[in-house]
């Protein structure tokens, strides 16, 4: 904490702020830390004071342009005020109409990528080639290297703009699976006590 | 649902029986017809006013198990796993199997949430800023080899020859007239000769009035060897000639 203060005090951590914040007006994907002090040659520190005073200047409701941490990185939105104007004027393609079976894929692909489409249709018991490839055309998962052994099947992973769309500052920040299951014992007596009445 | 009649090739009896003999292994997955066994549970279910909810799940479970164990079967390099799970481990099995999907389907849904509960964000999006400049490296440049490599450029192509299409034919009849008015004075003449002075285009259309001639009956042509001249002569003449040789 001290060196960071006196670093402040060699040069104003408001003038590296404009900086960064012109860097993020340019942007149109969210920059890293590593990125922003690459860009302004300072130090990571400074630079994480700095978007720490920025975080606070560009709040939601403070202002029409909000700064969010996501995607691993830190970018410029709309505040949500202006969603209402921002959906007359533009369009989300992205995640426009995304089937059931599409979100189902992408929530494996999220959890347990990379993963290939023989993996996904494994789980999920029909075919994940429609639904795999709609969501490579979204952007929102892409190819990441194939499955080991020849003619391995190509291998799929989220990318940064599926952290984006879904607003998570990275896969980190989805919730556990066991926070979301089903309870696998009481699954298992059910089973077993189909099993039991089949046999008897 | 367990009373369910079955009529099948391989068996026949309530569904139950049949699944006791699959499980006892006296009867083989592959010789039942699973799609039967299906049919005739829509058939029963069809005849009832109610749709028993429980006894089609049922169903769909030992249905399920039932076309597994057939796949199976009908692949052998499965069957030592299959030989390996107890019935206890194969629901074991089936249950982590189901509870994956759960958990994934419950994924899916917050994923849903989610996308609902951030539609009011709007972001730009576009392509990645901060990627390398790309740098052009150009070999040093002098303005006269520019000028030079323009002159070539901005000069005329040279014109190019059209003389190939200006090929004309005559008309056939010019030469069917020319034929005909020949022989009105010479009963014989040499085709070969009769051309010689004439152009390639000009010999070819001679030759195609030649055979007009020829197919019209007016002339008979003969020619003593590939490629030797060609004798032309008036038809009736040669009629003539062949009579009197062959009456001499």
């Amino acid at each position: 904490m001290d060196s960071r203060l006196r670093l402040i005090a060699i040069n104003p951590v408001d003038r590296l702020a404009r900086t960064i914040e012109a860097l993020l007006v340019v942007a149109s994907a969210p920059l890293s830390v590593g990125e922003l002090a690459h860009a302004t040659q300072d130090e990571p520190e400074r630079v994480e004071a700095a978007l720490e005073l920025l975080r606070d200047r560009y709040a939601e409701e403070r202002s029409g342009i909000v700064l969010e941490e996501v995607a691993g990185g830190f970018a410029f939105r709309a505040s949500r005020d202006a969603s209402e104007a921002c959906a007359r004027l533009f369009e989300r393609p992205v995640d426009r109409g995304l089937s059931q079976a599409a979100l189902e894929t992408l929530a494996i692909i999220a959890y347990l990528g990379p993963c290939s489409r023989p993996e996904i249709a494994r789980i999920r018991g029909v075919a994940a080639d429609s639904a795999v490839a709609s969501l490579v055309e979204r952007g929102l998962v892409a190819e990441a290297g194939r499955e080991r052994g020849a003619g391995g099947a190509v291998r799929y992973r989220t990318t940064p703009l599926f952290e984006r769309v879904f607003g998570l500052e990275s896969l980190a920040s989805l919730p556990r699976l066991d926070d979301l299951a089903a309870d696998r014992e009481e699954l298992r007596e059910r089973l077993l006590e189909v099993a039991a009445a089949r046999v008897s | 649902m367990r009373e369910l009649e079955l009529d099948l090739d391989a068996f026949e009896g309530p569904f139950d029986l049949l699944l006791a003999l699959l499980l006892r292994e006296e009867l083989e997955p592959r010789e039942v017809d699973v799609a039967s066994i299906v049919v005739a549970f829509a058939e029963q279910l069809a005849q009832r006013d109610e749709i028993d909810l429980e006894a089609c799940g049922e169903f769909l479970v030992l249905v399920a198990a039932l076309l597994e164990l057939k796949a199976r079967f009908l692949l052998p390099d499965e069957a030592a796993e299959l030989d390996a799970l107890e019935p206890e481990e194969a629901a074991e099995e089936l249950a982590r199997r189901l509870t994956e999907y759960r958990r994934l389907k419950a994924a899916a849904a917050w994923l849903a949430e989610r996308l609902s509960a951030e539609r009011d964000r709007w972001f730009r999006l576009g392509p990645a800023p901060l990627q390398p400049r790309a740098e052009r490296r150009l070999a040093p440049q002098s303005p006269a080899a520019l000028a030079d490599a323009l002159r070539a450029l901005a000069s005329l192509p040279p014109s190019v020859s059209l003389g190939h299409l200006a090929l004309r034919f005559p008309p056939v009849s010019r030469f069917l007239e020319r034929f005909r008015a020949l022989l009105a004075r010479r009963r014989v003449f040499d085709f070969d000769q009769e051309v010689g002075a004439l152009s390639r285009v000009e010999q070819a259309v001679a030759f195609l009035a030649l055979l007009e001639l020829r197919r019209a009956g007016e002339v008979t042509l003969s020619q003593g060897a590939p490629f030797a001249p060609i004798r032309v002569s008036r038809a009736a003449d040669e009629r003539i000639r062949q009579w009197t040789a062959g009456s001499a």
